[in-house]
């Protein structure tokens, strides 16, 4: 067998892209190398773009990351598209408008669909950004699905989530759905040059104001506006999340953010594999069959079933 | 769970002409098969799809091709995918390829070549029926 974590550290694009399709897929196979990968993790920064779905999230991603490749900084992107719910197959269209990183050797670029995850990710987007910190990418920008407002998922993977807004496409604070607005550390007004760019500036910009009155923050989120497709305000927007970046490292909250990442991760893997043991315990000795046919017939409740088939693995 | 592994498809348009409406639509027919479609859009180079197929992990490279580029374009491709290890990556064209050419571009590495009119069936099955099984 390769040795896959050998040679993702040793910089294999080839090794990368395997062990993230076999994250993607949930191959038992991936842990081994993902344990060894982990002491490596933790460098990288990681940026999310997230915004309704046309507001220029792929184009902003490939400026950006030229910004950032011009500073001499290496680059992971993460651009996640929605599958089907009907046919389970995904048209991963991102890497059209980054046709120009294709051929850069300091950006890697991978397209995810979500597999029935919620939340605007795929369920493996943060072991992927864990490859690609591991594989040595300076700056890891996760695009988000964007089909709706729900998509804030990101912000538990991103150290700066920025969230695109755009005039016309009905992204008015009226409309914006309770928790959208807080999860922006930047506001990105894109198609500025687009009418309405300016009264949708103004009006974020004046609900930015009425929430630090209301009740102080320690950071205040800038709202920057950009011209994606004619890379007008990409450096202002690079160097206000590096200000966020700043703010919170020397606040000590990226620190505290990552603490909360971890243990919000680690509780999540137990999870998973608990649940993983158990399922595999009781369907394949036929345990899970028979409950099921008790609770249909209401000679056991699934909540008595519950608790002891727990008592009993935790006896064991 | 024993759920078919999802098949990974690049679909790529080389060459200089300027219509992708042939390459969107063969992305929403696969998509519509169950498989997740990488879609890199207009004028990439055989070096661009074989590094986005590297990236992506693909299985699969469909190519399309109206603009006679393709005895040059499609043998690059799989010269490229062998260079870089990727030999078990399925490689099929489309588009407007002359019959006598289909010869040589089988000979060169190229999986298939389904000329316009194909029933879409008979491509997605045949991707089915050939496609790598990844270790
Ligand atoms: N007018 C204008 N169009 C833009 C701008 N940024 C992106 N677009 C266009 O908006 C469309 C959607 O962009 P894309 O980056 O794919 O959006 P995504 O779905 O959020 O990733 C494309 O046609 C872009 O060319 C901008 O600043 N101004
Ligand atoms: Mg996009």
């Amino acid at each position: 067998m390769r040795d896959y974590a050998k040679e993702v550290l040793e910089g294999s694009v080839r090794a990368a892209a395997r062990l993230i399709s076999w994250l993607e897929d949930e191959d038992p196979r991936a842990l081994e190398h993902m344990e060894r990968l982990y002491a490596h993790t933790g460098r990288a920064y990681v940026m999310g773009i997230t915004g309704s779905p046309g507001a220029g999230k792929s184009t902003l991603t490939d400026k950006v990351t030229f910004a950032l490749r011009k500073k001499g900084l290496t680059v992971g992107i993460v651009a996640v598209d929605p599958s089907s719910p009907f046919t389970g197959g995904a048209v991963l269209g991102d890497r059209v408008r980054m046709s120009r990183l294709t051929m850069d050797p300091g950006v890697f670029m991978r397209s995810m669909a979500t597999r029935g995850f919620l939340g605007g990710l795929a369920k493996a987007t943060g072991e992927v950004v864990k490859v690609l910190d591991a594989l040595g990418k300076d700056v890891i920008l996760i695009e988000t699905v964007g089909v709706g407002q729900d998509e804030v998922d990101v912000i538990r993977l991103a150290d700066t989530t920025c969230l695109v807004l755009v005039p016309g496409l009905g992204d008015t604070i009226q409309s914006m759905k309770a928790g959208v607005m807080e999860i922006a550390d930047v506001f990105v007004i894109n198609k500025a040059d687009r009418p309405g760019a300016d009264q949708l500036y103004a009006e974020v910009t004046t609900r930015v104001e009425q929430d630090a009155s209301i009740r102080e923050r320690a950071w205040t989120p800038p709202v920057m506006r950009t011209v994606a497709v004619d890379d007008e305000g990409i450096g202002d927007l690079v160097e206000a999340v590096e200000a966020h970046r700043k703010f919170l490292e020397e606040s000590g909250a990226l620190e505290e953010k990552r603490r909360r990442r971890a243990r919000e991760e680690t509780l999540q893997l137990i999870h998973g594999e608990l649940y993983r043991r158990i399922r595999d315990r009781l369907t394949a000795n036929g345990e899970l069959d028979a409950l099921v046919e008790a609770i249909v017939q209401r000679r056991e409740s699934p909540y008595r079933a519950m608790q002891h088939v727990v008592a009993r693995w935790m006896r064991e | 769970m024993t759920e078919d592994r999802k098949i990974k498809i690049i679909v790529a348009k080389p060459g200089l002409d300027g219509h992708d409406r042939g390459a969107k639509l063969l992305a929403r027919i696969f998509a519509e098969a169950g498989m997740e479609v990488v879609y890199t859009g207009l004028r990439q180079t055989p070096e661009m799809i074989v590094e986005t197929a590297l990236q992506e992990d693909a299985d699969v490279v469909g190519l399309s091709s109206l603009s006679g580029v393709h005895m040059y374009f499609f043998p690059r491709v799989v010269e490229l995918l062998r260079e870089k290890g990727l030999d078990d990556v399925l490689v099929v064209g489309g588009g407007i390829i002359p019959k006598e050419d289909i010869p040589e571009l089988k000979k060169a590495g190229v999986a298939e070549i389904f000329g316009p009119g194909t029933p879409t069936a008979e491509i997605v099955a045949f991707i089915k029926n050939n496609v790598r099984t990844r270790d």
